[in-house]
């Protein structure tokens, strides 16, 4: 179990957070269905260090950015997604 | 019976705490501190259980967790573990143990007939019956499965309580010898709070008092069992021993989840055998394990001793067995030579041999006999009655390596040694390699029969069986293991994995480094499951919501069936009737005259904000601004990839604020998604998003008598269908919704939760008083089936597009929702989807059948729910079915396989019931 420190509530045991998606899967409602079908389906799939989106569902619920290796779970870096409060 | 192996003096036991235990129905004494192996071979018991797959008697082997032979059942009836190594059990008043894996008898095991044609087992074996075509493996597939498997599952829930328990310290320091005290103490004088895990018993009130002053704790019989990510370290308490009725608190086992700032790991090191044929008979034993026998529970094992060595362990050994007043037969090192003070104190006393290998054990189930060796020359032939051996040691790397640690190799040892940490994990003393006598020694002496001369023994994988192996081309040491199946019982290859790793290294000719290891998994040593489940048993496997009206549903007889995280009424019963029986009546009532039903649980959220139309028209892929203040609609949401995952009601309560309704045990789901739209995808929106789920208590009043009972009630007219409106039901202010789930005239009545009761119980008696029902979620189902209506869970399964389902017209024609992308894939505007499709027939139609146009026929969709026809005679069932609006009419099969049913039905537009809806529009 990883643990994450959110921005708000400090380092927090990995089950209070949800898993939503790595970033570069994000896909805008304004996307076309080309640009949209990459980002889901045909995305890198990258050894380390790589921005995901995660939420503090069982905490404050605050929308996270987290840099993790996907190879070693290390964590770099904690960010408040861009717009949270 | 005399414990005639017990010495008169000396060893870490209470001689003035006598305690009675069972072993095979047979009533033995130890001492408090003995464990079962030493109070067993005090009794010069030496046959413990029989091996896996050839049945072979076998002993105790070691003194402590690392045990692959001596597995024992230890308790009775729920409070029973099978597996359970008699070396890491102690004993108390009336502990029962059983050997396993023999029959009739430990001492006669038909069984054991296996040794006489091992050679037509060998390693490999299952996968060569694969290999061998279908009717190969169906023929071994009965014998095979019924010896699988050591010791037997228990039978009984397990009566006792286990719990979960998190804390977090400055430094967990792994083993409390020498290196791992040292450790602790020295953390505790630098301020830091400090955990301390021993998985054996063991007194330490000086260290243990200055690790509690300094905020931290000891716990002892407590095993370190994971190590993952971030500092977690899983650890796993005993506080009483297996099967052991437990004290008041009635606790046997904890689970502690310990974050730990630093790691330090003096986990030790694990003493290998040797390899020569028949090294698995009862009295072999690990050099250090009969020294343990000796000096901590004062059993000396044997009379006469054989030491075979290749360290000065065996020496160690010797010269404690000599004090014990036991008689050495011979030392034979493997060494071509040795000095040092201990080798010369043992040459004094006991013939010493030189550059000398075993060859061979004599003896059975009665233990050995005796040992042929090789020594100057010629071969010895030894009588004793115990082996006691020594391969060399490995450092136990085990948690290092869990968390993602690298291994370095020792060539004094012959072995690994933990390398660089990942999580800044220490490992301190022999599980450093500090310490350890230097000297090993992995290669059969030559002339060694090889089929006999055992590396993993729990699994019954010989030195034969892996050379096997090679030269059917098993190169790489994660498939020598699967294969000959080496380092996968119970005891993970503690003893073994480095031996086999040294044959193969062998065999190919490389280094050992070279070929590498295979992974480390959790656990360290085997978790029974009762601890892995904590609290999390019955009732509580979940967090359990109650309905605003539970206590009143309970009254009125409901079965309850669970929704979410949610208990909702199944039915309501009268006295005598059947399930099916209650929900045919309730069902039946709804379209004769009148129904009401809790639908509290639907998930709610309140959208309010100027742009909560425009946020709405994302989330949902329908319309939500043409919507007029006062109405409502049915909706439904997407996925990204475009296949809809829940659908519910949207109401607009005001200009700028709409209440939404979707499934119960969506709710979880729903919660996320709208924030993930909210937050991720459009915050620049003003608009919020309130989960009121449980703010809502509601109630649905269906049927025919619906209006006019809506309208007494509330002394003003009822709303129109889709529409909504305020008012007073038994003084309580109430929202009601005019919206249609049954396929009759319906309203779902809101009421604030605290406040709902009073609004039931008048709808309640007003229904009971037109003679109507309450009815349940299956007459819900029954009526929604009839009516067409998909439901997510059956028909919305995640796979299906709105147009599958029928709901291609009610898209947002502008798009700009989610999973509009999605949907304008090729594949899902295909013209050969299955779609939803009714089904009739004059049988009962099973659900989950295949759906073909003959028995021979592949499957063309499925029945996604079925039930009676509740006006009329037969069955009416939802399908998906391939191309399904073209085949109206069809005759098809619905086979279920499984259920042993089939039935002919033809397909039908999915509308049973008032398909324009007349009953409840206006």
């Amino acid at each position: 179990m990883i643990q994450i420190r959110c921005p708000w509530c400090g380092p927090r045991s990995g089950d209070e957070f949800t898993f939503e998606r790595p970033m570069d899967s994000l896909v805008t409602l304004d996307a076309p269905a080309e640009v949209a079908m990459a980002r889901l389906y045909t995305r890198e799939n990258p050894r380390g260090l790589s921005w995901e989106l995660w939420r503090h569902a069982y905490g404050c619920r605050a929308w996270i950015r987290v840099s993790r290796d996907t190879a070693t779970h290390e964590i770099a870096e904690v960010a408040l997604l861009e717009g949270e409060p | 019976v005399t414990a005639r192996w017990r010495l008169p003096t000396g060893g870490v036991i209470d001689r003035s705490r006598p305690i009675t235990f069972n072993f095979d129905g047979r009533a033995y004494q130890g001492f408090a501190g003995d464990t079962l192996a030493s109070a067993l071979l005090a009794h010069g018991v030496k046959l413990l259980g029989r091996s896996f797959k050839y049945h072979r008697p076998r002993g105790i082997l070691s003194a402590g967790v690392e045990e692959p032979n001596a597995l024992v059942s230890v308790g009775e009836g729920g409070r029973y573990e099978p597996n359970t190594r008699a070396t890491d059990v102690f004993i108390y008043e009336g502990l029962t143990a059983v050997s396993q894996n023999r029959w009739p008898s430990l001492a006669f095991d038909l069984g054991s007939v296996n040794r006489l044609i091992a050679r037509f087992i060998p390693a490999g074996f299952y996968y060569k019956t694969f290999f061998g075509g279908p009717r190969l493996w169906l023929f071994f597939e009965h014998f095979i499965r019924r010896a699988a498997g050591l010791g037997k599952a228990p039978r009984r829930p397990d009566p006792d309580a286990f719990e979960h328990r998190a804390a977090f310290c400055d430094v967990l320091v792994v083993g409390a010898g020498p290196a791992g005290l040292a450790a602790a103490e020295e953390a505790v004088a630098a301020g830091q709070r400090v955990i301390l895990v021993e998985q054996d018993r063991r007194d330490m009130e000086g260290t243990g008092q200055r690790i509690a002053a300094a905020g931290g704790r000891v716990l002892t019989r407590t095993t370190a069992a994971g190590f993952w990510d971030h500092g977690l370290v899983t650890l796993v308490q005993r506080l009483v021993e297996a099967g052991q009725a437990p004290g008041k608190d009635g606790l046997v086992q904890r689970l502690w989840r310990v974050r730990a700032g630093r790691v330090i790991l003096a986990t030790g090191a694990i003493e290998r055998p040797l390899l020569f044929s028949g090294n698995d008979t009862p009295g072999v034993m690990l050099s250090s394990a009969v020294r343990a026998y000796v000096q901590r529970f004062a059993v000396l094992p044997g009379q006469r001793v054989v030491i075979a060595t290749c360290n000065d362990d065996g020496y160690a050994t010797a010269l404690a067995v000599l004090e014990a007043g036991g008689q050495i037969a011979a030392l034979l090192d493997s060494r071509p030579s040795a000095d040092g003070d201990i080798v010369g104190k043992v040459k004094e006393r006991a013939p010493v041999h030189f550059g000398a290998l075993p060859l061979a054990a004599t003896g059975g189930a009665g233990g050995v006999t005796g040992l042929e060796a090789l020594a100057d020359g010629r071969v010895l032939r030894l009588a004793c009655d115990l082996i006691a051996v020594s391969g060399g040691f490995t450092p136990v790397t085990h948690l290092h390596m869990q968390a993602g640690g690298t291994l370095a190799w020792n060539e004094a040892l012959a072995a690994f040694v933990p390398a660089a940490a990942r999580q800044g994990q220490v490992s301190v003393g022999a599980g450093a390699g500090e310490g350890l006598p230097a000297g090993f020694s992995y290669d059969p002496a030559p002339g060694v029969r090889l089929k006999t001369a055992f590396v993993d023994y729990q699994n019954d994988v010989t030195v034969a069986d892996l050379d096997l192996a090679w030269r059917e081309g098993y190169r790489s040491v994660e498939h020598m293991k699967r294969y000959t199946t080496l380092g996968m019982a119970t005891d993970q290859g503690k003893t073994s994995n480095l031996m086999g790793l040294a044959r193969l290294a062998k065999a190919e000719g490389r280094p050992m480094p070279e070929v590498g290891l295979t992974t480390f998994r959790p656990p360290y040593t085997p978790v029974t499951l009762g601890t892995l489940a904590g609290e999390a048993v019955g009732d509580d496997v979940a967090p359990h919501r109650y309905l605003p009206l539970h206590a009143r549903h309970l009254k009125a007889g409901a079965l309850w069936q669970p929704s979410g995280y949610w208990s909702r009424p199944r039915a309501f019963p009268r006295p005598g009737e059947s399930l099916e029986v209650a929900a045919l009546r309730e069902a039946r009532s709804v379209r004769v005259t009148l129904g009401l039903t809790d639908v509290s649980s639907l998930a709610k959220f309140e959208i309010a904000g100027p742009d909560a139309a425009a946020f709405l028209e994302r989330v949902c892929a329908t319309t939500a601004a043409k919507l007029a203040v006062g109405r409502g609609r049915y909706t439904f949401m997407l996925r990204e990839d475009g296949f809809v995952f829940d659908d519910g009601t949207l109401w607009r309560l005001a200009e700028q604020r709409y209440l939404l309704t979707s499934s119960t045990g969506g709710a979880d789901r729903m919660t996320a998604h709208l924030s993930y739209v909210r937050r991720v995808l459009a915050p620049e929106m003003r608009v919020s998003v309130v989960g009121v789920q449980e703010h809502w208590g509601a109630a649905a009043l269906a049927g025919p008598f619906a209006r006019a009972c809506v309208h007494e009630l509330m002394e003003s007219e009822a709303p129109r269908h889709m529409s909504a409106t305020t008012g007073r039901i038994a003084d309580i202010p109430v929202m009601v919704l005019a919206v249609s789930y049954s396929g009759e005239r319906a309203f779902e009545i809101y009421a604030a939760a605290p406040d709902i009761d009073p609004v039931w119980t008048a709808l309640a008696c007003a229904t009971l008083a037109r003679g109507g029902a309450l009815y349940g979620l299956e007459a819900l189902e029954l009526l929604r089936i009839e009516k067409g209506h998909p439901e997510v869970g059956a028909e919305i399964d995640g796979r299906r597009t709105p147009a599958d389902l029928g709901l291609a017209k009610m898209l947002n024609p502008r798009g700009g929702y989610v999973g509009a992308a999605g949907l304008s894939r090729p594949a899902l505007q295909a013209k050969d989807r299955q779609t939803l499709v009714g089904l009739v027939s004059g049988e009962p139609i099973p659900e989950g059948a295949m759906l073909a146009p003959s028995a021979g026929a592949d499957p063309e969709g499925h029945v996604s729910s079925s039930g009676p026809r509740l006006t009329g005679q037969g069955a009416v069932a939802l399908g998906l079915l391939a191309r399904g609006g073209e085949r109206m009419g069809e005759t098809l099969l619905a086979r279920s396989p499984t259920r042993g049913k089939t039935a002919q039905v033809r397909v039908v537009a999915p509308h049973f019931h008032d398909p324009a809806g007349e009953r409840y529009r206006d």
